[in-house]
């Protein structure tokens, strides 16, 4: 299966991307790993008439704590392998390592990059659930500046972000959470395509006696037209105690409330809603576990 | 004004070149030239194979810079510069299989033999990065490669039997009442 005609283009400089970008007038698209769009392309779902390849621009794949420590950079170059295999993803965001070991399969991960993953935003996508849960910043490039975009403001609809046509994600910044948390994503998978039917990530800070829950931040994916916070479950969380099954259960009641459910050939929209109720409760659970721990 | 139209501009072609099992070879291609059909068509090697042509079956898995990829899902041009290897560089020159392929022919690893260099090369991989997989870690680390055959259970003997030739834990060859037991 060959895509159609398109022009390829590989620049060597952020502006230089940004330029082709803007001189493709909508009709030409950024390309990282290409393991969304080149399989879209090749069943002629898309087709742009030019690729702007920004795998080779220089100074992209960095992985690193930022400066005031309160988070790590992604660079938009970093495929999926790399960030499994960083020491510093490890040590400050391991529920990101985690993570890693369950998006596609190896080959995927060897060339799918990470905010590929973020811009792309595929409703079953496992990084949407776990930003938005962490917490994380966007940084946009275009030929007037960089803006930066919180991952609460990103995701718009299927398949569509808040970054505008003419700019290119640099990086993101992935917090850290902080003490007496502890993090957990939890994912129900389709077992052919490896695709999240329900994907819950939850971030779970304790009160400093630690008999309660003092924040809590979830991200869910799979189950609505984009992955999203369940606000009222996240509020009903809080003065929780965490090893109570009981008020994690009422409390997560709420993981599809208001949601758009989507229903497919795997799984109707009550099931979806089901998976969710049930995959918050066990990632509450086993973030606050490990917020103890 | 003259009424002449213009054919649409055909997209450039691009010169790439690409070191495949250790001989460099540069071609002219078009940009939406897929690297999987590059390397069988353009070069002849068609040990790697096409399963799904939609990134799901790990058919056309080959090393690109000593990585396991699907080149089904790689443009030509994108691995401009790169070194390859592919399931016809496993044996060597004089015939002796590489461990896992005589892994693979001592556990019966193989039925039709089309996943098969897929499978070699996603398990290649996989002992690489862990050099003492268990039989879940197998399974995990092919889980990008599908076989219609097999039912993965040899696949996966050979993946654990072929890790330890690779640490030296294990002879190379099963004694022959072993092979015969487990065949009845
Ligand atoms: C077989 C298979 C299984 C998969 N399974 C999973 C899974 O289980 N979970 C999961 O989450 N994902 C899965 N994926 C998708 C995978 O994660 C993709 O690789 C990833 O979503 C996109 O990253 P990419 O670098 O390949 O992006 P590309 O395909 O290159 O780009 C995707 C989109 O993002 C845009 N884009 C890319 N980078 C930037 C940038 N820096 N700035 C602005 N726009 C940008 C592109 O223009 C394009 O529209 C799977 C993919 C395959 C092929
Ligand atoms: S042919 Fe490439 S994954 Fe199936
Ligand atoms: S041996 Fe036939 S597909 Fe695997």
């Amino acid at each position: 299966m060959y895509p159609a005609k398109f022009a390829y283009v590989a620049p060597k400089s952020i502006d230089e991307a940004l330029t082709l970008l803007e001189h493709g007038n909508g009709e030409a698209k950024l390309m990282a790993g290409g393991h969304s769009l080149l399989p879209l392309m090749k069943l002629r779902l898309a087709q742009p008439a030019t690729l702007i390849d920004i795998a080779r621009i220089p100074g992209l794949g960095f992985i690193e704590p930022a400066a005031d420590g309160s988070a790590v950079r992604i660079g938009a170059t970093v495929t999926y392998r790399q960030v499994q295999l960083s020491d510093v993803v490890k040590a400050h965001l391991p529920v990101v390592a985690e993570t890693m070991s369950l998006v596609g399969d190896q080959q995927v991960r060897a060339r799918g990059t990470l905010v590929g993953g973020l811009a792309h935003a595929d409703p079953s996508g496992d990084m949407p659930a776990v930003v938005l849960a962490l917490g994380a910043t966007l940084v946009a490039r275009g030929l007037q500046g960089s803006r930066e975009i919180d991952v609460d403001e990103f995701f718009v609809d299927m398949l569509t972000t808040s970054l505008a046509e003419n700019e290119l994600i640099t990086e993101v910044r992935i917090r850290k959470p902080g003490p007496r948390s502890g993090a957990a994503y939890l994912k129900f998978d389709q077992p052919a395509s490896h695709y999240a039917l329900t994907g819950v990530c939850a971030v779970i800070t304790l009160s400093e006696d630690g008999k309660t829950i003092s924040a809590a931040r979830l991200g869910i994916t799979g189950v609505g037209p984009k992955a999203y916070r369940p606000m009222r479950v996240e509020a009903a969380l809080l003065g929780v105690d965490p090893t109570d099954e009981k008020p994690v259960e009422a409390a997560s009641a709420g993981a599809a409330e208001g949601v758009d459910v989507q229903g497919d050939i795997h799984a109707s929209p009550p099931y979806r809603a089901h998976l969710a109720r049930v995959f918050t409760r066990r990632a509450v659970l086993e973030a606050a576990r490990r917020a103890t721990a | 004004m003259t009424t002449t139209e213009t054919a649409a501009a055909e997209p450039a072609l691009h010169t790439i070149t690409l070191t495949v099992n250790g001989t460099r070879h540069t071609r002219t291609v078009e940009p939406r030239e897929l690297l999987v059909y590059f390397v069988r068509e353009q070069l002849g090697l068609t040990g790697t194979h096409v399963g799904c042509d939609t990134s799901q079956c790990g058919a056309c898995t080959i090393l690109l810079d000593g990585i396991a990829v699907k080149s089904c899902t790689i443009l030509a041009v994108q691995a401009d510069g790169a070194e390859i290897k592919t399931i016809e560089a496993y044996a060597e020159p004089d015939g002796t299989l590489h461990p896992i392929q005589q892994a693979f022919w001592e556990e019966h690893a193989l039925q039709c033999g089309y996943c098969t260099p897929g499978m070699i090369i996603a398990i290649d991989q996989l002992i690489r990065d862990n050099p003492n997989p268990s039989d879940s870690e197998v399974r995990h680390g092919i889980e990008g490669n599908l076989c219609r055959c097999t039912g993965y259970q040899n696949i996966v003997k050979a993946a654990i039997s072929a890790a330890a030739k690779i640490r030296g834990d294990a002879p190379f060859e099963k004694p022959e009442d072993e092979l015969m037991a487990e065949t009845h």
